[in-house]
């Protein structure tokens, strides 16, 4: 069709008339989105590994052992009657809902445990079944609400410790999160100057067609049409941009984590290309947003009717 | 097909009107002048029935429409039932006699077709076939003018804005593009050509609208240029 011909000719001189900026445009967006998918990843990665994780972590409630010196421990080992009353307390309907499952661990189980973990280890040898602490091994329904049954249970007569598993995996997730924190900020930063860019871009574009497009309003184009080869313009080298991101990512997690971080982190989910391509679309369509908004501001003074 | 009800036009608050209480009425093919000193609001007035400006006063309608409802989107439609032609042409300089009529129907989407029959016969109407090769800088004044002329009659418009169409040319020159534009007249089409071409105006003998400091001092049929003595 000639009009789309037409479109095409006009986008063509366009970019050859500006290859520097389109390149500066593409690099630009290249960057700020390479950030704002390192955001996502992260925060991904964060979600994998909570999902992992907190299925596994329990509340761990340590009973006194004959030789404590805390104060609850003041009467020496815990007697079935504190025991039952524990239960009783994770059993009531202030305390009930939040719990999945609880576990009691005897002193014997315990033992075996640290023999199994220990083995072979001065720690294994030098510890008796008698040395070990009982415990009640409380699953939450939301990890996250450990506070109410640790209130609930501490402080009790028989009660030596609560222990929250999570709270050592906490500082990784502070961690993730900060890394979180600073890669969307520089891809908040990022975004502007690519904004900018992108809007200065067309701007120079639409100034050096003065002529065409002042000729393009006399004979009564539609605005549409006037502005299109522009809008093009920019959303090509935004999308450029965005595939670019996107490749780099491709590659950073083939190699960097796929390749080598999962041999080293075995244990972990991690991230994996499959999640870079599911935030592909994603990465696109910022991307021409960006161009989008940048032309609607740009364009909104040098085209206009 | 073009009426000013009593239309003003005050570019910044505080300045003199540049159009002032302007009544007048063009009918379909009719040939008019708009003559009058610099700066007598000549350009205005026509800028005006383009909506390239609004007036800050009156009503004017162009083509049966209303221009002061007309909505924004729909300007390009009163675009296209109207040509215009400039003293300095405003031609491409990077396309050739053929690119630069054929740029104003391929901005309106006509098919390659059309462009292919409508093009080289406007170009023959207005006095060029056979260049439609060449640059603009390879033309003559004149011929770049007709370039401009065959650009904004080639999709047909009911209406001809000329200002000062032949301000950059010679007389003998002047006298051609004024032949051309009376031949487009004579398809009907309707010509408001601002102009301080004496010898023109006396020589067409057409309707002539004087203006001064934006109001209409004049509107003679059959007139001259200055006012009859
Ligand atoms: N864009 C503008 N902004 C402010 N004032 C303007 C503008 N265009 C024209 N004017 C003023 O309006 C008045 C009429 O100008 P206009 O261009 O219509 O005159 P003209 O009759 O076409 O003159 P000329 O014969 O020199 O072309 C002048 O005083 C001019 O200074
Ligand atoms: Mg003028």
């Amino acid at each position: 069709m000639s009009r789309a011909r037409f479109v095409l000719a006009e986008l063509a001189t366009g970019l050859r008339r500006n290859v520097s900026m389109t390149v500066a445009v593409i690099i630009v967006t290249f960057v700020s989105l390479t950030f704002v998918a390192a955001a996502a990843l992260t925060q991904m990665q964060i979600g994998n590994l909570k999902d992992d994780w907190y299925d596994k972590v329990e509340v761990s409630i340590f009973l006194c052992p004959s030789d404590s010196s805390v104060p609850t421990c003041a009467d020496g080992e815990v007697t079935a009657a504190q025991r039952d009353e524990i239960l009783a307390v994770l059993n009531s309907d202030s305390v009930a809902p939040y719990i999945d499952t609880v576990y009691t661990e005897s002193k014997q189980e315990a033992y075996d445990a640290l023999q199994e973990q220990m083995a072979g280890t001065v720690w294994a040898e030098s510890v008796t079944v008698d040395l070990m602490q009982m415990s009640f091994r409380v699953k939450l329904k939301d990890p996250e609400q450990y506070q109410v049954v640790a209130d609930a249970v501490a402080g009790r007569p028989g009660v030596d410790s609560v222990r929250d598993q999570r709270q050592i995996l906490e500082p990784l997730f502070v961690i993730l999160q900060r890394a979180t924190l600073l890669s969307a900020g520089l891809a908040a930063v990022m975004i502007i100057a690519a904004v900018l860019l992108i809007t200065t871009t067309i701007r120079l574009s639409a100034l050096s067609r003065r002529r065409e497009t002042g000729i393009m309003r006399l004979v009564g184009a539609s605005n549409l049409f006037i502005q299109l080869p522009f809008m093009i313009e920019g959303a090509l080298a935004a999308t450029v941009g965005s595939l670019l991101a996107l490749g780099a990512l491709y590659f950073g997690v083939r190699y960097l984590i796929e390749d080598w971080l999962a041999n080293s982190l075995q244990w972990a989910n991690l991230v994996t290309t499959d999640d870079v391509l599911a935030i592909a679309p994603w990465l696109v369509l910022i991307a021409i947003a960006l161009a989008a908004f940048s032309s609607a501001v740009a364009l909104s003074r040098y085209t206009r009717v | 097909m073009i009426r000013f009800q009593n239309v003003s036009k005050v570019y910044a608050r505080g300045a003199r009107a540049a159009v002032d209480r302007v009544t007048l009425d063009v009918e379909r093919g009719e040939f008019l002048f708009l003559v009058g000193s610099s700066g007598s609001g000549k350009s205005t007035c026509l800028r005006l029935a383009l909506r390239e400006e609004r007036p800050t006063g009156g009503k004017i309608f162009v083509a049966g429409r209303d221009l002061s409802t007309l909505r924004q989107w729909k300007v390009p439609h009163l675009r296209r039932q109207i040509g215009v032609v400039f003293q300095d042409f405003r031609l491409l300089p990077n396309k050739t006699v053929f690119d630069n009529v054929a740029f104003a129907l391929q901005v309106l989407g006509k098919p390659r077709h059309h462009i292919m029959t409508t093009v080289p016969e406007t170009l023959d109407l207005v006095g060029l076939d056979g260049k439609g090769k060449r640059y603009p800088h390879e033309l003559s004044g004149g011929e770049q003018q007709r370039v401009a002329i065959a650009r904004a009659f080639v999709n047909r418009p009911a209406i001809l804005l000329a200002d000062e169409p032949t301000g950059n040319l010679d007389p003998a020159t002047s006298v051609g593009i004024m032949r051309l534009l009376d031949r487009i007249n004579r398809t009907g089409t309707t010509i408001v050509m601002a102009t301080h071409d004496d010898e023109i105006v006396d020589q067409m003998r057409k309707r002539v609208v004087e203006l001064a400091d934006g109001a209409i001092v004049r509107d003679q049929s059959r007139g001259v240029y200055g006012a009859a003595r």
